[in-house]
């Protein structure tokens, strides 16, 4: 339980600068941007206490956004997502629920648990942000289409990610 | 009471949810006006500084295109210098020319620091700022085109809202009839911008230039814009013209603010005569 604390200190970070150095700088066609940084709240342990979830979200979506010139784009989307996490989890569970001393990852719960539960979480989140982004409905399926493309890279950069770099 | 702060304590949850919420989103509508870019000016300042470190190395690997542009630009320019023409008509020659003419535009060279093509609204941040004498609502062009307007200054940068942002408008024209209208971007591809308000009994050419109209002051009159790419008749009355942009906003380097000398003498003018 310690060395949880360092560890996601130490993600946050990283996942904030490879979102602002790299990720807002690579620019499909302008349609599909990839926000790989909610990778953090979806990898928080279960056992997190749910302000300290929303806070988080908070947190991370403002430190995005103070870097992308959105104030407070970012920071509903991701609150919005830290919100709907635990009713994912819930639904997700499996028959005796979440042993402790796991996280929520491929290693634990296998692909097919991780993919589902990664993409309803990265849909509810882009799909806040891009509406709420152009706010109004005209070009409504334009930005239904940013949304599914956009999401679809964040679920395969999130779903890569669980092999590569955190195995364990 | 004790109801009241059980029920706070069972729904805590949703409580903070909703907190949260209001002040992310009072934060999105309170800088969604983009008059209110200017609020910015303190975050500019920092991210401003870690923006130009990322972008002097992003521009180091493009610095081969960028000379290339610079020479196209500086060809142009001497050859529209005065030294390289000669008078035709000899007894012109002994009239004093420069005390006929005044300055009425200053450019002022500065590098993009930042830039984003894949929101709705887009921002642009320049390394110059109050000290180099820019100012909000000055002009931005690059050697290929219109960029956009100035809306935020601090003391060292400044934020520009360029043409693709949903926001802006400029006011353009045809370059060979003057017919006018207003030009924005529609959200989409980044290459291609709309102007409307054309009446439809003008004759147009695909490949027709499309220049600034300098009506709002901002603008210098003809500064390139795009040309026409498609056209098809909207409403009735008005054309919906398709304009491929000139500037490539993906690849922008170094640009020039056009401050307009005349330009606050032009305003209190039409203030005065009640134009607004």
């Amino acid at each position: 339980m310690i060395k949880v604390l360092p560890r996601n200190i130490l993600r946050i970070i990283m996942l904030v600068f490879f979102q602002v150095f790299i990720l807002n700088n690579i620019q499909f066609s302008g349609f599909v941007n990839p926000y790989f940084y909610v990778l953090f709240i979806l990898l928080l342990p279960f056992e997190t206490p749910k302000w300290l979830l929303l806070t988080l979200g908070f947190v991370l979506g403002l430190s995005i956004d103070l870097f992308s010139n959105t104030p407070g784009l970012h920071a509903s989307a991701t609150v919005f997502m830290a919100f709907l996490r635990p009713l994912v989890l819930d639904y997700f569970a499996p028959r005796d629920g979440y042993e402790s001393g796991t996280f929520p990852r491929v290693y634990y719960y296998g692909f097919v648990w991780f993919f589902q539960y990664s993409s309803i979480l990265i849909l509810a989140h882009h799909f806040f942000l891009f509406y709420i982004e152009v706010f109004r409905l005209d070009d409504f399926f334009l930005t239904f289409w940013r949304v599914v493309l956009s999401s679809i890279f964040t679920i395969f950069l999130v779903v890569i990610s669980q092999y590569f770099i955190y195995r364990k | 009471m004790r109801n009241l702060v059980r029920f706070i304590l069972n729904n805590h949850f949703t409580i903070i949810f909703i907190l949260f919420e209001i002040v992310a989103l009072t934060l999105v509508f309170q800088y969604n006006n983009y008059q209110n870019a200017i609020a910015f000016n303190l975050t500019r300042n920092i991210s401003g500084y870690v923006d130009s470190r990322i972008l002097s190395f992003r521009q180091y690997l493009e610095l081969g295109a960028a000379n290339k542009a610079l020479l196209r630009e500086n060809t142009m320019l001497r050859n529209s210098l005065l030294s390289s023409y000669k008078l035709k008509i000899p007894a012109v020659s002994d009239v004093e020319f420069d005390e006929a003419w005044m300055q009425q535009y200053n450019f002022i060279p500065a590098r993009v620091i930042g830039n984003s093509v894949n929101k709705q609204k887009n921002f642009i941040s320049l390394d110059r700022g109050l000290v180099h004498g820019v100012k909000p609502d000055m002009a931005v062009i690059s050697g290929e085109g219109v960029v956009g307007v100035v809306t935020g200054v601090s003391d060292n940068f400044s934020t520009v809202i360029p043409l693709l942002n949903i926001d802006m408008r400029i006011s353009s024209k045809l370059k060979n009839t003057g017919y006018f209208g207003s030009l924005h971007w529609g959200g989409g591809d980044t290459e291609i911008a709309v102007l409307s308000d054309i009446p439809h009994h003008v004759t147009l050419h695909r490949g027709d230039t499309i220049v600034t109209s300098g009506f709002s002051a901002i603008f210098p009159e003809g500064i390139m814009v795009g040309t026409i790419e498609d056209f098809e008749i909207y409403g009735g009355n008005f054309y919906n013209i398709d304009v491929k942009l000139s500037t490539d906003f993906r690849n922008l380097n170094y640009v020039y603010i056009i401050e307009n000398i005349l330009r606050d003498e032009l305003l209190e003018l039409e203030r005065a005569s009640g134009y607004d």
